[in-house]
C-alpha cells in the first residue's frame, strides 16, 4: 500500500485515505459551443496513458476531502510528487 | 514397530510423547515433531499421490518447499484445512491429519492408471485434447478431470474459526531468523529504533537448527542460538514472531505477515483467533529468507525415499530421526558432503555418493575416506527402482556426455543436492532487479525497488562466517569453526539410457511436471519462459515451483540454447506460500462483511415486520406484509391504501446536500441542466444533473430556501458520487465560485406521506407554516415546526398523489414517525416500502435513474427535454447533447408499454422484438426495464427503453419470455391521473 502525502494536510498518509480521479492538466473548456465536435471529443475521451511518469488528479477522500494534483510513476506505482490544485504542472524530469 | 530415532539426536522433548492419527491410524509422535518427521520416525514414506499420473509421493523437504506431502488437517467440521504441507504441520496430541488425491487408498489408487498413459498426458495436453466439441467440457471432460486430478477437496462447512488482523509499525522489520536475521536482529537492536523479527517456523534459528555441530564465537551453535534469543527477547525494542510468515511484501515497506495461533495447540476452548494477519509498515526491511536447496532431475527422481539432502540433515539433527537404514547421495555439490559425513557419524550405513562431478575435493576425499564412503565422480542416478518407496538405484558412469556403464546400487533413500536457490521471493514482491549468478546458477537481489537490504543465504551469500558477518551488517566479526559451503555445478540435465521419450525424470513434483514436457513445449515454440510456465504448468502449483523454478529454466534455457538470462525468470507474487481465506478476511465476515447504514425509522419497520431489501448500502423496507400476505398481496394493499387515503415511506436514505454561498445559485445552475436563478426561495424544483458526456447521472427534487441557500436531494445510491463530483467542480474547475457544499444524508430523517388526506394528517402537529392549497402549493417548501420540533418541510410527491416530505433532525425521525402513526389510524394509514413506492411511480411515469436508466441515456431519449434551459450558455454536460451520436436517429427511447393480456406481467430485463416470426438471432430493439402489477389500474405496466420508441406509439411491440413471446402495445409513459390533478387534492 502506497504512502500518499496530501500537500493540504502535509502529511504521508496510507493510499486507503485515497481515490484516483484521473489524468490531471485537462481544464474544462471555458466555452464549450465554441468547440468542435472532434476538439469537445478531445478533451470529453483522449488522454495520454502514459507509461511512466504521469500528472493525475487525486481526492484525500477520508481525510481533508480536496482534490490535488500528483507526479506518478505509472510503472513503479510510485509517487514522485504531490501538489496543490492551482499550482503549475510539474516538470518532468528527464 | 521399531522407530527410526536416534535417542542422542534433534531437539523433540521426549519427555513429552504424544499421539497422532493418519490415514485413520494411530501413530506416537514427541512435542517438537511435524508431521512429516514423526511419519518418518515410522518409517513412513508413502504420504501422497501426485496430482496427474497419481504416482506415488514422499517427503521432498523438511520445510514449507515440500511439494509432494501435502495432507488434510482435519479438526472437526468447519476446521478442515486442505493442501497442508505435512513438514510444517506442528503435531500435537490427538490431531487428525489425512492423505490426498487418492482412491479408494493410498496404496491401490485407480488414478494410477495415468501413470501407465502418460503419452496422453504431456504438456499442453488439456489445451490440445478438450477444445472440442464445446459441448463435451461440463458433462464428460471437466467432471472426469475433477474426480481424476487435483488437490484436496475444498472445506464445505462455514469456518468456525475467528481469524484476526492488526497493524504494525517498526524502524526494522527482520524477514527469517536463521543465522543470517538473528545476527540482523542483534546488531539492529542496539540502535533505538523497533526491531520486528519474525519467522515461519515455531521456533527460531533457521538453518542452526539442523547444524548443532556448528561452533559460533567458541560457542555450540544451539546454545549461541539460546543466549542471542534471551538478549533478543530481554530487549524492549524487539518485537519476536514465531509461526508467523510474511506472505507478501508490498510497496513502501508494507508487509503482510500470518501467524498461526491455534493450529498447533490441543486445546481450542480459549477461543483465541486461529490466525492473525499483520500489516505491517517498516522503515528498513532486511530479508534474511536463506535458500533452498535444489533436487536433480533424473528418471524416477519422484520415489518415496529420495529426498533433499538438507531434509535428511533437518530430520536427524532437529528432529532426531533417520530416514533412511542405508543411504545413498546424488550430488553435484560440496554442501550435501556435510549431510553425508553427519549420517555417516550417527552410524548410518551409506550405500555411496554419486557426484556429477569428475573430480572433487582432497578435504572431502580424505573426510569420506575416514569415515569409509565411497565417492562415485563422474557418475550420475540414471534411475531408481522400488514400488512405494525407493530399494534401489541404478549408477551410470559418464563419459564425453553418454552413458558407458550401468550398475545397480541397494539403498532404501537417496538423497540429491542440486545445488542452492535464494528465497528471492520476497525480494521479487518488492520489485527489485535480478541478477544472474552463474556460479550458484540462481538469480540473487541486485537493484533494489524500496529501502531493503537482503543478507545471507537469500543474497547468494554461503558459508556460515559469510552469512552471520553480513547478517550483522559488519558490525560484529563473527567467528565459526567449519561450515564451509563449498561449490558445485548446475548440471541441469543428465544423459540417459534408451530412448528419452520414455524418461520421466520430474522437474515440478507438485504438478507432474517433467523434464520432457519443457522440452516439448520448447519444441512447440514457447521460446519464454513465461510461456513455458503457462503451457507445462511448470511452477503454478501451491509451491510456486519453490524446488522446481530454477531447474525448469535451465532446461528451458538449455533447449532454446541460450543464457538463461535471456530466458528470464517467472514472476514470484504474493502470497509466498499458501494462505487461509480467513488471515484475509479477519473479522469481516458475516455482520461485519461491509457496513449496514440504518435509517432512524429502522427498528420500527423491524418491530412492524418489515421485509428489508439492500439499497447501496442501506437496508431499506421493501414491503410490510400483514397476516401472511405475500410480496404482491402486500404491495397491493399499500398502493390501494395510498391512493385512497394515506400511505407512510421512510424516504431518510434519499442524498442530501446542503449548497450555501453568494454563488449558489450560479453553482446549481452550472451543475443541473435546469435554470436556477430565478427559482424563488421557498419554491422546489425537480433537478437533472447529467455527466459531462451528456448522459443522465442523476436526479431529485431540490429546494431553494433563501437566495444563497438550496436543499439539494439525490437519488439513495447517487449520494456519495454526486457529491465527489460536485466537489470536483467546485474544487477544480470553478474555484472562484463563493459557494460550499455540506453533505447532510444522515443528518436529517424524512418521512413522506402520500395520499388524499396526508395534509390533514400533519395540520394538527404543524406550527408556522400555513398548509393551505394557495399558500403551499405543490413544489413548494417551507421551514416551520411540527410537533415542536425544526422542520424543512417539502410539498412534493413522488406517487402523484398529494405528498408531502417532512425533513427533521434525524435523532426525532422515529418519535415523529410513531406519532404520525398513530394519528393516522382513524385514515387506516400504511406504511409501505421501496417496492409499492415503485409501484407508484411507475404508474405515473417517473423514471429511476440507474434502473430506468444505465449510463448511456440523455434527457431527451426520456422525453425530459423539458428538463433543460434552453437559454443556458452551459452546464456539465451541455456541449455533448449536440454530439453527433446523441443527435442521431435510432436511439433508445424511454415509452410504456401495456400487454395485450393484462395479467401478464412481463420481465424487467426481457428483450422486445418488432416481429416475432424471424429467425433465430431475432433483432433485438429494446428492453424492458420497469415492470409492475398495477393494483390500482388492476393490471400490468411496464417501462421500456426502445429503438425509436417515441415514434412508436400505439404500434406493437414483442416480448419473448421462457415459454412464449408475449405482445405489448407501446404508449405514453404516464399510466394514472395523467393531468396530475389528484396533486391538487383540497
Ligand atoms: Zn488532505
Amino acid at each position: 500500500m502506497l504512502l500518499i502525502k496530501c500537500p493540504y494536510c502535509q502529511e504521508d498518509r496510507p493510499e486507503i485515505e485515497f481515490s484516483y480521479s484521473g489524468e490531471a492538466h485537462i481544464a474544462r473548456p471555458l466555452n464549450p459551443d465554441d468547440l468542435s465536435d472532434e476538439e469537445w471529443a478531445e478533451y470529453l475521451f483522449i488522454r495520454s496513458n502514459r507509461r511512466g511518469l504521469h500528472h493525475e488528479r487525486w481526492l484525500h477522500a477520508h481525510g481533508c476531502a480536496r482534490f490535488f494534483n500528483a507526479l506518478r510513476d505509472t510503472v513503479s506505482d510510485k509517487f514522485e510528487l504531490t501538489y496543490k490544485m492551482g499550482e503549475p504542472k510539474a516538470q518532468v524530469k528527464k | 514397530m521399531t522407530l527410526h530415532r536416534k535417542p542422542e539426536y534433534g531437539r523433540v522433548n521426549r519427555g513429552k510423547p504424544i499421539n497422532f492419527s493418519f490415514d485413520g491410524k494411530i501413530y506416537s509422535a514427541f512435542d517438537g515433531d511435524s508431521l512429516a518427521s514423526a511419519l518418518l520416525a515410522h518409517g513412513v514414506h508413502l504420504v501422497g499421490r501426485s496430482f496427474k499420473y497419481h504416482r506415488p509421493r514422499g517427503f521432498v523437504a523438511a520445510g514449507p518447499e515440500e511439494p509432494n506431502a501435502l495432507v488434510t488437517f482435519d479438526r472437526g467440521p468447519g476446521r478442515v484445512t486442505p493442501n497442508v504441507r505435512a513438514t510444517t504441520l506442528e503435531v500435537f496430541d490427538g490431531l487428525v491429519a489425512h492423505s490426498q488425491n487418492n482412491w479408494p487408498s493410498l496404496t491401490f489408487d485407480m488414478g494410477a492408471v495415468n501413470d501407465l498413459f502418460y503419452m496422453l498426458f504431456p504438456a499442453g495436453f488439456y489445451n490440445k485434447t478438450f477444445m472440442w466439441p464445446k459441448s463435451f467440457w461440463d458433462r464428460v471432460y471437466e467432471p472426469a478431470i475433477r474426480k481424476m486430478a487435483g488437490l484436496g477437496p475444498a472445506p464445505i462447512d462455514e469456518d468456525a474459526d475467528i481469524y484476526a488482523s492488526q497493524y504494525m509499525h517498526c524502524e526494522t522489520l527482520i524477514v527469517g531468523a536463521g543465522p543470517a536475521g538473528i545476527a540482523a536482529a542483534l546488531a539492529a537492536s542496539e540502535k533505538p529504533g523497533r526491531v520486528i523479527l519474525v519467522d515461519e517456523q515455531y521456533e527460531f534459528g533457521g538453518s542452526l537448527l539442523s547444524t548443532p555441530n556448528m561452533v559460533i564465537n567458541d560457542i555450540p551453535a544451539w546454545q549461541w542460538l539460546e543466549d542471542s534469543l534471551a538478549i533478543l527477547k530481554a530487549r524492549e525494542n524487539v518485537t519476536l514472531l514465531t509461526r508467523t510468515t510474511v506472505i507478501g511484501y508490498y510497496h513502501e515497506n508494507f508487509l503482510g505477515a500470518v501467524e498461526r495461533i491455534t493450529d498447533h495447540e490441543k486445546d481450542l476452548s480459549s477461543h483465541k483467533p486461529r490466525e492473525r494477519l499483520y500489516k505491517i509498515r517498516a522503515g528498513e526491511v532486511v530479508l534474511a529468507t536463506g535458500a533452498i536447496e535444489r533436487p536433480l532431475v533424473f528418471q524416477s527422481n519422484d520415489r518415496p525415499g529420495v529426498m533433499l539432502a538438507s531434509a535428511a540433515h533437518t530430520y536427524l539433527n532437529r528432529y532426531g530421526v533417520v530416514v533412511g537404514e542405508k543411504i545413498a547421495l546424488f550430488t553435484c555439490h560440496d554442501s550435501a558432503y556435510e549431510v553425508i559425513f553427519d549420517l555417516a557419524d550417527a552410524g548410518i550405513s551409506i550405500a555411496g555418493v554419486i557426484d556429477v562431478r569428475d573430480q572433487v575435493s582432497e578435504t572431502i576425499i580424505a573426510a569420506a575416506k575416514a569415515r569409509n564412503i565411497e565417492i562415485l565422480t563422474g557418475t550420475i542416478v540414471s534411475g531408481t527402482s522400488g514400488k512405494f518407496r525407493v530399494s534401489s538405484l541404478r549408477a551410470s558412469k559418464i563419459e564425453d556426455g553418454k552413458i558407458t556403464s550401468t550398475w545397480e546400487i541397494a539403498c532404501d533413500c537417496l538423497l540429491m543436492c542440486g545445488g542452492w536457490t535464494p528465497s528471492i521471493h520476497l525480494f521479487s514482491h518488492s520489485k527489485g532487479s535480478l541478477k544472474w549468478r552463474e556460479d550458484l546458477g540462481a538469480y540473487i537481489p541486485d537493484n533494489p525497488n524500496e529501502n531493503v537490504i537482503s543478507v545471507g543465504a537469500c543474497n547468494g551469500t554461503f558459508g556460515l562466517r559469510k552469512i552471520m558477518t553480513e547478517g550483522a551488517g559488519g558490525s560484529t566479526e563473527y567467528q565459526v569453526n567449519a561450515g564451509a559451503f563449498g561449490s558445485g555445478i548446475i548440471p541441469a540435465t543428465f544423459p540417459t539410457e534408451g530412448d528419452p521419450a520414455k524418461v520421466k525424470a520430474f522437474v515440478d513434483f507438485q504438478n507432474d511436471v517433467t523434464e520432457k514436457d519443457i522440452n516439448l513445449a520448447v519444441r512447440e515454440g514457447l521460446k519464454s519462459i513465461e510461456h513455458v510456465k503457462r503451457y507445462t504448468t511448470t511452477g503454478m502449483a501451491t509451491d510456486q515451483g519453490k524446488t522446481s523454478n530454477l531447474n525448469a529454466l535451465q532446461i528451458a534455457a538449455k533447449a532454446v540454447y541460450k543464457p538463461v538470462q535471456q530466458v528470464g525468470l517467472t514472476t514470484f507474487r504474493p502470497p509466498y506460500t499458501p494462505t487461509t481465506f480467513g488471515a484475509l478476511v479477519g473479522g469481516k465476515d458475516g455482520h461485519s462483511f461491509h457496513v449496514i447504514r440504518k435509517t432512524p425509522m429502522d427498528g420500527w419497520a423491524e418491530d412492524h415486520g418489515a421485509v428489508f431489501e439492500p439499497v447501496a448500502l442501506w437496508r431499506r423496507a421493501r414491503y410490510f406484509p400483514r397476516d401472511g400476505e405475500d410480496m404482491l398481496a402486500a404491495v397491493n394493499r399499500e398502493c390501494l391504501t395510498t391512493r385512497c387515503s394515506l400511505g407512510i415511506f421512510d424516504a431518510s436514505t434519499l442524498g442530501k446536500v446542503e449548497v450555501i454561498g453568494p454563488d449558489a445559485a450560479e453553482f446549481m445552475n452550472r451543475m443541473y441542466t435546469n435554470p436556477w436563478l430565478k427559482l424563488k426561495p421557498g419554491s422546489c424544483r425537480y433537478g437533472l444533473m447529467l455527466g459531462e458526456d451528456g448522459y443522465i447521472m442523476d436526479d431529485g427534487v431540490i429546494g431553494r430556501l433563501a437566495e444563497n441557500h438550496f436543499h439539494v436531494t439525490t437519488t439513495t445510491g447517487g449520494a456519495p458520487r454526486v457529491f465527489r463530483m460536485m466537489e470536483d467542480y467546485r474544487q477544480t474547475e470553478w474555484p472562484e465560485l463563493d459557494v460550499w457544499l455540506t453533505s447532510t444524508t444522515e443528518q436529517w430523517a424524512v418521512i413522506a406521506l402520500n395520499g388524499p388526506n396526508a395534509r390533514k394528517l400533519i395540520e394538527p402537529f404543524v406550527e408556522g407554516i400555513d398548509l393551505s392549497e394557495e399558500k403551499f402549493p405543490h413544489m413548494a417548501v417551507r421551514e416551520g415546526r411540527i410537533c415542536g420540533v425544526e422542520t424543512r418541510l417539502f410539498r412534493v410527491s413522488f406517487s402523484g398523489e398529494l405528498g408531502f416530505e417532512i425533513n427533521v433532525p434525524a435523532h426525532y425521525g422515529r418519535a415523529l414517525w410513531e406519532t404520525l402513526f398513530i394519528a393516522g389510524q382513524k385514515y387506516d394509514i400504511t406504511p409501505y416500502g421501496t417496492e409499492t413506492m415503485h409501484v407508484l411511480r411507475a404508474e405515473k411515469g417517473f423514471i429511476i435513474v440507474g434502473q430506468d436508466t444505465d449510463g448511456t441515456v440523455t434527457p431527451m431519449d426520456v422525453g425530459m427535454s423539458w428538463a433543460i434551459g434552453k437559454k443556458k450558455k452551459d452546464f456539465v454536460g451541455k456541449r455533448s447533447l449536440s454530439r453527433p451520436d446523441i443527435m442521431a436517429e435510432g436511439r433508445k427511447q424511454l415509452v410504456g408499454l401495456l400487454t395485450d393480456d393484462p395479467n401478464i406481467v412481463l420481465e424487467e430485463g426481457a428483450q422486445l422484438i418488432a416481429n416475432p416470426e424471424q429467425s433465430i438471432p431475432m433483432d433485438m430493439i429494446g428492453h424492458v426495464t420497469s415492470s409492475y402489477w398495477s393494483a390500482t389500474l388492476n393490471r400490468s405496466i411496464a417501462l421500456a427503453m426502445v429503438k425509436n420508441g417515441h415514434a412508436l406509439t400505439e404500434s406493437n411491440v414483442y416480448i419473448p419470455m421462457p415459454g412464449k413471446i408475449y405482445k405489448a402495445q407501446v404508449s405514453k409513459c404516464v399510466f394514472y391521473d395523467p393531468n396530475g390533478e389528484r396533486l391538487n387534492v383540497i
